[in-house]
C-alpha cells in the first residue's frame, strides 16, 4: 500500500510536467487547429532560462520563475509573428512544416551558445518528510502546488475574462469574431504567449525535479506532452491537464507492477486502445467539417 | 551578367584548388589521420575529450619533427568528423573518410553506439579503425563469422572483463550479497556489462533482487527506483553515461536510497561530479586509468594536457592518446603510408606501453589484455581504490 502510494506520488510529479506543456498545445490548437511542434524546444528554454538564472543572476525561486515564464512568452509570441503569422493562410501542413523548423533552430540555437548538459542549482530548500514511511519531498510538493495554481489562472483567464472570451470565439469562428471587432491578432498573440509562458513554467519545474538541463531535453518530452494533449482530446484545456496527469500515472505505474523492460510497449498500446474507444480523445467531440 | 556572375564564381574556385594544389605539393610530405568524435549530441564532454588528447597527439609528433616513416619525415593532419553520438551519423562519417584516399586511417568513435557501425564500414573498406573507448565485444567481431575483424582494433578492455572486475570487486571489496542493476535499455554497451554483472554476480553467490531498466533520453527513473528501494539492495549497479548518472543518483538520493552505486567506466567524465551536486559522493566505478597513481608515462601526459587545456585528461582522453600512440608506432613500423601495410605493421605489435598502462595484443585479435583500476569519488575527486588484473 505504502509502495502504490509512493508511486503516486512519482505519478503526480511527472504527470503535472506533461500536463503543463500539454496545455501549450491545446490552446495553440484550439484557436489555429496547428500543432505548434516547436513548443518542447520552448519547454527546453525555460529550462535553460532557469539555469541561467539561477546560476549566474542567483535570483530567488519566484522571481526565476516569472522571468523564465517571461522570456518564454515572448519567444513563443515572436515565433507566432515571424514564423506563423506569414503562413496562417497557408495550407496547414507548411505551418507544421515551419514549427517543426523552428524546433530544431532552438535546440541548435542551445547547442551552439554550449553542447554541454547543465547543472541547475538548488532552487528550493530540498526536504524529505516521512509520512508513517512514505517519504514525501518538499520539491515534489512544490512542482505539483506550482502546476496546479498555474493550470487554476489559465482556466480562470479562459472561462472568466474578456480575452478568454475572446480566444474562445476565435476557436469557435475566426471570421465571424473579426467581424465583431475583436482584435484577432493580438489574442492570438497571447494565446501563443500563454502557452509557451506554461511550457516556460514547465521547463523550471523540470530543472527542479530533474537537476540537468541539455539542448535535446525537449524533444521527448515535447513528443509525450503532444501525445497526452491528444489523449485527453486536443483542443479541450481540460483535457490536456486529464490527458498529462493520465500519461505520467500510467508510465509510473506500468514500471511499478510490470517489468520497466516493457514499459514504453504496454504504455503505448494502452493508449492506442484508448484511442480506438475515444478517436477524439478522452473529452473531445467529434467536431463537423463545414464545406 | 548572370552568366558573368557565374563565371565569375568558377574562376575563384578554380583559383581557390589550384592555389591549395600549390600548397600541397610545396609542403613536407603529410600523412592524413581521422578522427570522429561525439562532438555534439548526448556525449559532447567524450567527444571534447577525445579531440582535444588527438591535437596534443598530433603537435606533440609534428612539434619533435614529424613521424619517420620509411626514412622520410612526415607532417601528421587530423581530419576531424562529429557524430554527434549518432549510430547513423558515425556510419556516414566513417563513409566519408574512408572514401578519402588521403586518410590512412582512423581513431574513434568513442562510445559503442558508434563504434560498431563505424567499424563495419572501416572493416569493408581496408582501413584500420582504432577506437579508443568502445568496450563493446561486437566491435572487434565480425557480426556474420564471430571471428575478430581485421582492420578493427581498441586501445581499451571489453566489456566482458569489466563486467567480471565490477562483480568481483562488488562480491569481494564492498562485501555485498545483493544488488540492483539499473541499465539503459536502448544503448550497447550498458546492456552488455549488466548482462554480464548479472551472470558473474549470480554465479560467485550475489543474488540480484531486482534488475531494472530505461530507454535513451528518459529524465524520470523514480519508479524504477521506488522498486529497487523496495528491494533493499546491498549496492545499485548502474553502468550508464555520465550524463545519466547524476538525475539517477540525485532523484535516488531523494527517494531515500541509501545503498552505494557502482558504475561503469562511462562515468569518468569530471562532467559527472560537476552535474550531480555531490550526490555521487562515495560511490565506486570501473576506469582505464588512474590519474592520481600514474606511472611515468601517465604522468607525464596528466602534466602536459593540464598544462594545455587547464583541466585533467579523463580516461577518454588518456585512451584516444593511446589509440595515437598506437597508430604512430604501426606507421613507423609500415615504413610507407598505406592502408594495408599500415594494418599489418599494427597487428605486429605485440605489446604497447602507453599512459593506460601496458596493452598486450594477442595473435590475431584487436583486443588488447590490460587492466582495470577500481576508483572512488572522494571530495569531488576521482581517487583510485584497487587495480584488476587480467
Amino acid at each position: 500500500m505504502l509502495y502504490v502510494l509512493q508511486q503516486t506520488l512519482n505519478a503526480l510529479q511527472l504527470g503535472s510536467i506533461y500536463a503543463l506543456i500539454a496545455l501549450g498545445y491545446t490552446l495553440v490548437y484550439s484557436i489555429l487547429r496547428m500543432i505548434n511542434f516547436a513548443h518542447g524546444d520552448i519547454f527546453m528554454v525555460g529550462g535553460f532560462v532557469c539555469f541561467a538564472a539561477a546560476t549566474y543572476l542567483q535570483l530567488p525561486f519566484a522571481v526565476t520563475l516569472l522571468l523564465a515564464m517571461g522570456c518564454t512568452a515572448i519567444l513563443g509570441a515572436g515565433l507566432e509573428r515571424l514564423a506563423y503569422r506569414p503562413l496562417r493562410d497557408a495550407p496547414r501542413v507548411s505551418a507544421v512544416i515551419t514549427a517543426l523548423g523552428c524546433g530544431i533552430f532552438l535546440e541548435h540555437f542551445v547547442l551552439w551558445l554550449s553542447p554541454y548538459p547543465q547543472h541547475v542549482p538548488a532552487l528550493l530548500q530540498n526536504q524529505t518528510w516521512s509520512l508513517g514511511g512514505l517519504s514525501v519531498s518538499s520539491i515534489q510538493t512544490a512542482i505539483v502546488a506550482i502546476a496546479v495554481a498555474l493550470m487554476l489562472v489559465l482556466d480562470f483567464i479562459v472561462q472568466r475574462t474578456m480575452l478568454g472570451l475572446a480566444m474562445r470565439g476565435i476557436s469557435m469562428d475566426m471570421k465571424a469574431v473579426a467581424l465583431m471587432g475583436v482584435p484577432v491578432d493580438l489574442v492570438i498573440s497571447s494565446t501563443f504567449a500563454f502557452g509557451a509562458a506554461l511550457g516556460g513554467a514547465a521547463g523550471v519545474l523540470y530543472s527542479l525535479a530533474y537537476p540537468v538541463v541539455d539542448p535535446y531535453m525537449g524533444v521527448l518530452m515535447g513528443w509525450k506532452a503532444f501525445i497526452a494533449a491528444v489523449l485527453g482530446g486536443i483542443g479541450h484545456i481540460r483535457g490536456a491537464v486529464l490527458g498529462g496527469f493520465l500519461l505520467g500515472a500510467v508510465e509510473i505505474l506500468v514500471t511499478a507492477f510490470l517489468p520497466s523492460t516493457y514499459r514504453d510497449l504496454t504504455v503505448f498500446t494502452l493508449l492506442l486502445m484508448l484511442l480506438i474507444v475515444r478517436p477524439h480523445g478522452i473529452l473531445g467531440r467529434p467536431t463537423l467539417q463545414k464545406v | 551578367m548572370h552568366v558573368n556572375r557565374r563565371s565569375g564564381i568558377l574562376a575563384c574556385i578554380l583559383a581557390a584548388t589550384l592555389a591549395a594544389a600549390c600548397e600541397k605539393a610545396s609542403q613536407v610530405p603529410t600523412v592524413h589521420i581521422g578522427l570522429i568524435a561525439e562532438l555534439s549530441g548526448d556525449l559532447p564532454a567524450v567527444g571534447a575529450s577525445s579531440r582535444t588528447a588527438a591535437e596534443m597527439a598530433v603537435s606533440q609528433v609534428n612539434d619533435a619533427g614529424g613521424l619517420t616513416i620509411g626514412g622520410r619525415s612526415y607532417r601528421v593532419e587530423l581530419a576531424i568528423e562529429d557524430n554527434a553520438s549518432k549510430a547513423d551519423q558515425s556510419a556516414s562519417a566513417a563513409q566519408k573518410l574512408a572514401s578519402d584516399s588521403d586518410i590512412v586511417a582512423i581513431v574513434g568513435p568513442n562510445a559503442s553506439l558508434g563504434a560498431i557501425p563505424a567499424a563495419e564500414i572501416a572493416e569493408s573498406s581496408g582501413m584500420v579503425m582504432i577506437t579508443p573507448w568502445s568496450t563493446n565485444p561486437k566491435t572487434t567481431l565480425d557480426t556474420r563469422t564471430g571471428a575478430p575483424k581485421k582492420y578493427v582494433f581498441r586501445a581499451c578492455f571489453t566489456d566482458p572483463f569489466e563486467g567480471r572486475v565490477l562483480a568481483r570487486f562488488a562480491l569481494d571489496t564492498l562485501h555485498a550479497h545483493t544488488a540492483a542493476i539499473l541499465y539503459d535499455q536502448s544503448s550497447e554497451a550498458p546492456k552488455s556489462q549488466s548482462e554480464l554483472f548479472k551472470t558473474i554476480f549470480a554465479e560467485a553467490g550475489g543474488t540480484i533482487v531486482a534488475s531494472e531498466t530505461y530507454t535513451s533520453g528518459d529524465k524520470d527513473f523514480s519508479a524504477q527506483l521506488t522498486k529497487i528501494n523496495q528491494s533493499a539492495p546491498d549496492v545499485v549497479f548502474l553502468p550508464a553515461y555520465y550524463n545519466d548518472v547524476p538525475l539517477v543518483v540525485q532523484q535516488a538520493k531523494r527517494l531515500g536510497i541509501k545503498a552505494p552505486f557502482l558504475g561503469s567506466d562511462a562515468w569518468s567524465s569530471p562532467d559527472l561530479i560537476k552535474l550531480s551536486d555531490n550526490a555521487v559522493e562515495g560511490f565506486y566505478f570501473c576506469n582505464h586509468y588512474a590519474p592520481d597513481v600514474a606511472t611515468p608515462e601517465a604522468a607525464r601526459f596528466v602534466r602536459a594536457y593540464t598544462e594545455t587545456y587547464k583541466r585533467a585528461p579523463d580516461d577518454v582522453a588518456a585512451l584516444t592518446y593511446d589509440a595515437f600512440g598506437l597508430l604512430f608506432e604501426a606507421l613507423r613500423g609500415a615504413g610507407q603510408v598505406d592502408r594495408r601495410a599500415t594494418r599489418d605493421a599494427l597487428a605486429k605489435i605485440p605489446t604497447y606501453t602507453g599512459v593506460t598502462g601496458t596493452m598486450r595484443f594477442p595473435e590475431g585479435s584487436g583486443d588488447p589484455i590490460k587492466s582495470a583500476v577500481m576508483l572512488q569519488i572522494r571530495g569531488g575527486k576521482f581517487v583510485w581504490v584497487t587495480n584488476a588484473n587480467p
